[in-house]
Formats: C-alpha cells, structure tokens, sequence
C-alpha cells in the first residue's frame, strides 16, 4: 500500500521557499499566483491491506518523525496505482 | 569538570569541541558514539555542530531518536550541564530539552560569517563570568539558524530570561539589520528553565584559540567550568 504524507509549512509561517518561487512566478507572467508553500511529499510503502490502518500508521510517522508541529502541517493521503 | 561531546554521522564540529575543551581548558574529555548509553561519570555533555544524519528530513530530526540523546535527556532532567551548538541546538529543540525550531535562514543563505551577540542574561551557569550586556564576536555557519517558536513559548523564555544570547551589532544594538537569519527577537541562545541546558546557534568553541582569530567564546566556558567548581565545593 502506498501513501503518502504532504508536510507543508504552517499557516501563518512566513515560508522563504515559497515566497521566492512566487516571486519567481509573477516573474514569468504568472501574476495570479496570489501565494506559494513549498514542503515535502514523502512516499511510504506499508505493508498493510487495510487503507484505514495504513493511514492511522503513517499518521503515527507523521507525529512522531515526519513532520514538526511546531513549524509543519501535513496530511495523509493514500495513492492508487502508485505501489511498485 | 569531565567532559562528553556526542559524536553522530555528520557531526563536524565534535573535534573543535574536544580540543577547545581538552587544550585550551585542560578539561578530561571524551568522545560518546551515538549508539553509546552508557555516560559513565560525566558532568558536561556537548552536542556538537555538523550535520547528524545528513539534516535528512530536518535538522536534528533523526539525531533525536539515537540511542545517545535518550540517556542525554535523562542526563539533563538530573541537571546535568548539556550545550548544544549549532546543529546541537537544533537535535535539543526537536528532542523537547528546549522549546521552538531552528528554520531555513529567511534569506535562504548559509551563513558563514563572524557575528556580534549580546549577552542578554549574565546570571545563567554559562555567562556569569560576563559583563552585563557584554557583546561577544563568535562565528556562525548554518542554514537553519531562524529561530521560532509561537507567541506564548517566546513569550515564557523573555518573560523568564531564558534568552541568553541575541545577535546585535557591535555596540550591542539589538535590531533588524543585526538579525542575520530572520530569528524572532533576534535569538541566538537560549536555555531551559532550570538552566542547565543551553542551545545556541553560533560556535563559542571556534573563538577560544587566539590563533584562530579571537577569544571571545572562552568566557562561556570559563563561565561553566567555574560554576561546577563553585558547586563542588
């Protein structure tokens, strides 16, 4: 099963990646851009055939490991057709 | 005093620290591999600057799960002396010893320069020897340096005093144009509230050899070494 978990940064968290990449958007003739995040994606395969369990465990990755609440948002998505 | 100083794959400045303690101070020192648990008599544990684990995933992120940093919290809740520096800073934030997060810098630069620090609180174990207000000049290099934590954190280290360094200009001004990485209130150090545990950003153990460029980073150790004497008595 594969997953994956999107950390992006906090609301309200000035993002430096993401204001230089709208910069460099409004640059490119992208002017409605109004506002850009950049974060990370991190694909997980877990050995599981329960989506519900799988996503309760990444979840667990994601509090424990993967993301910092302090600075980070994330959410858990499972992904059809992606699995190798 | 005996001294430790945590080596993980990708620390760096561990050998800086060994030797500014061990030549420079005459200190008993040694290494702690990241496996290791075993602290046997130390008094003084110093999480180095580098780049444990490779900053994968964030800095200190990974550090914080060696088997090391379990004992090193222990050693801290006794009330041991910890100091991390650097990316030592970063690995004692992730592992909760001290509130907030080191961010990319807000220029999106590695830093790699001599900055100015204001001393801000001169009665913690790592400044006493200090003047109030004393400014030092101590290197920094990093790139996640930008210190934030939400409202009310920052508002319990000002209101506590546990902001024990701020980056600010060489007579001590403390303001936007000496902020060299987007840090709130411009902290460079911090500690926690029991005040053996300090974090800072730049390298006091890169200013303690006059042959290297300056002395100004002796005092905090000076500061360290004189306070477990005192106590030892």
């Amino acid at each position: 099963m594969t997953i994956y978990v999107e950390i992006l940064p906090k609301e309200g968290i000035l993002d430096p990646k993401g204001r230089t990449v709208k910069n460099a958007l409004h640059q490119l003739d992208f002017p409605m851009v109004s506002n850009v995040l950049v974060g990370k994606l991190i694909q997980l395969e877990i050995e599981s055939e329960n989506v519900d369990e799988a996503v309760r465990l990444a979840e667990q990755m994601a509090d424990k490991l993967l993301h910092n609440s302090n600075v980070e948002q994330y959410r858990v998505v499972p992904v059809e057709g992606v699995s190798k | 005093m005996r001294w430790g100083v945590v080596v993980f794959p990708g620390s760096n400045c561990d050998y800086d620290a060994f030797d500014t303690l061990g030549r420079i101070f005459e200190q008993e020192v040694r290494y702690i591999w990241h496996k290791d648990r075993d602290l046997k008599n130390i008094d003084g544990i110093i999480l180095p600057g580098g780049f444990s684990y490779g900053d994968y995933l964030r800095s200190g992120a990974i550090a914080r799960f060696s088997p090391v940093i379990e004992e090193v919290i222990r050693f801290a809740n006794k009330g041991g002396i910890v100091i991390g520096i650097c990316n030592g800073f970063q690995v004692l934030t992730e592992a909760g010893l001290l509130p907030g997060t080191l961010r990319e810098n807000v220029n999106l630069r590695f830093i790699c320069e001599d900055l100015y620090l204001r001393v801000e609180n001169n009665s913690t174990r790592f400044t006493h020897l200090c003047d109030e207000g004393q400014v030092l000049k101590i290197p920094v290099a990093h790139n996640e340096g930008n210190y934030f934590a939400p409202p009310n954190v920052l508002k319990e280290l000002e209101d506590h005093n546990r902001v024990v360094f701020r980056y600010s200009d060489r007579q001590g001004k403390v303001d936007e144009i000496s902020n060299p990485n987007g840090s709130l209130n411009n902290i460079a150090g911090i500690c926690n509230k029991a005040g053996n545990v300090l974090g800072m950003m730049p390298h006091p153990e890169r200013r303690c050899d006059p042959v290297i460029g300056g002395i100004d980073g002796q005092v905090i150790f000076k500061s360290v070494i004189t306070a477990a004497m005192e106590m030892a008595k």
